[in-house]
């Protein structure tokens, strides 16, 4: 198929940017979406232009590195999976993709559709842990009972991969659904009931100084998450820190 | 606890509080209303009843103002926190492939609520102020002996233009209750096996109470 790409162009992050347009033909409809971005870098580097910066690891929908906006939505048109998942069979012959980099404050672009999501990791370091002793008598998580259900709610928290796709799908970038994750995952379980309360004030307190927005319960982060991280953890998320404060 | 309402969790457990509040109001008011639609007499008395007892004019009134003006400004303070979260758009976005127009636009709804307040306020609440605390007037009656709550009620739907306005208005309620009745629930971290009934009482909260109050407009109106 032949596409006309709008990709947001962006040489650093003082650059002002815009969107520039491609052609690019002979698209497969088995091709995933980075795989079209590769051969048009590749066309870009035989024509001796730069090629377009996109953020990308494993390729198996795990790593949470890709984060593309892709026609209005982020990992594109497909649900619960990433950009690198996402294949080309999802558009038509000669349609006009918009490709643009996941747009936050908290999330500034560093060059052309890679941006600096390390908001999120200093989220994590100010609270998304649990402390044990690892000094050679750690005791094994299995001997402590949990209850089947939170076990799994647990789990499902756990597969968020923190690529960002709640903030940029969030009319108002706010990180609730990943911070909601984070701190169902430890709250569920035994383990993290210890550090409970620290755990999500400072967290929620991290979150607001790197400029995230108020979630006003749209859902779009819900519909949009590669991972099918559910709005339930947002409400776990209200109740613990409402709970924190309390008890604070 | 001192700092809640700094922390962005803190600020929407307060807008929700304040929207509970606030639909417990309209819920009251409806009420009221639709005595009008059923007898003239118990409409008067209990008018009178609640623009003369002591507990409902200096308690709840003014918490039911408060009520309303804090909500507005919480609104507001997070509309502009969370433009503020996203200095520049995309150039692309397709808002409906994942969420509902009404959850992504409570700020306009919520604006066309406030000028149809102003205009409620002009209609009916300043009289009233001005009736019974600047004239001193507190009998409620007309000069012939008769209560003049209904009479009021009546004459204000008279003019088609104010009914249409009404109207609208009760739209736009509608529109901002659809998203904000579950919304208020999700935001107090009530999400859990009675969930789907919520949003499902909430959908009939949000639709009955404004389309009764656009019923009560066009009964007047056609009844005068």
């Amino acid at each position: 198929m032949n596409l006309t790409l709008k990709i947001w162009r962006q040489k650093n992050a003082n650059d002002k940017g815009k969107m520039v347009d491609y052609q690019i033909g002979d698209i497969s409809g088995d091709m995933s979406f980075l795989e079209m971005l590769d051969l048009l870098n590749d066309q870009l580097i035989n024509k001796g232009e730069e090629p377009v910066a996109f953020d990308h690891d494993c390729r198996e929908g795990i790593c949470g590195m890709c984060s593309l906006y892709i026609n209005g939505e982020a990992h594109g048109p497909d649900r619960g999976v990433t950009t690198c998942q996402l294949h080309m069979r999802m558009f038509k012959d000669g349609e006009t993709i918009f490709i643009e980099p996941f747009r936050a404050k908290a999330f500034p672009v560093i060059k052309d559709l890679v941006v600096d999501r390390s908001a999120f990791d200093r989220i994590q370091h100010a609270g998304g842990f649990i402390s044990v002793n690892t000094s050679g008598n750690t005791i094994d998580a299995n001997t402590i009972p949990v209850n089947k259900h939170d076990a799994d709610d647990a789990f499902s928290a756990a597969t968020c991969i923190g690529c960002g796709a709640c903030v940029a799908s969030c009319k108002n970038s706010s990180a609730m659904l990943y911070l909601g994750a984070k701190i169902s995952q430890f709250a569920l379980l035994p383990q993290g009931k210890i550090e409970a309360t620290d755990r999500v004030l400072n967290m929620v307190k991290q979150m607001d100084e790197e400029g995230f927005g108020n979630c006003t319960n749209t859902g779009a982060c819900e519909v949009e998450c590669p991972k099918g991280i559910s709005l339930e953890n947002i409400a776990r998320l209200n109740r613990e820190y409402l709970s924190a404060t309390l008890k604070g | 606890m001192s700092g809640i309402l700094n922390s962005s969790i803190g600020r929407k457990f307060a807008m929700a509080l304040s929207a509970f509040f606030l639909m417990v109001f309209l819920l009251q008011h409806f009420t009221i209303n639709l005595l009008s639609v059923i007898s003239e007499d118990t409409f008067n008395n209990v008018s009178h009843f609640m623009g003369t007892f002591w507990l409902v004019q200096y308690v709840l009134q003014p918490v039911l103002i408060f009520g309303v003006i804090f909500h507005f400004i919480m609104g507001f303070v997070l509309e502009v926190r969370n433009r503020n979260a996203r200095q520049i758009s995309y150039a692309k976005n397709n808002g409906n492939a994942n969420s509902t127009w009404m959850s992504r636009n409570m700020i306009w709804s919520g604006l066309a609520i406030l000028a149809f307040i102003g205009l409620h306020f002009y209609d009916f609440w300043l009289p009233e102020i001005n009736t019974k605390f600047i004239e001193g007037d507190m009998s409620g009656l007309l000069p012939n002996g008769e209560y003049r709550y209904f009479e009021e009620l009546q004459h204000k739907f008279v003019d088609v233009w104010r009914v249409v306005l009404y109207c609208i208005a009760f739209v736009f309620l509608a529109l901002h209750l659809l998203h904000g009745f579950s919304s208020a629930f999700q935001s107090t971290g009530a999400n859990n096996k009675y969930t789907k009934g919520l949003q499902g009482f909430g959908k009939a909260y949000a639709i009955i109470i404004p389309l009764g109050f656009v019923f009560i407009a066009l009964f007047h109106y056609f009844n005068h």
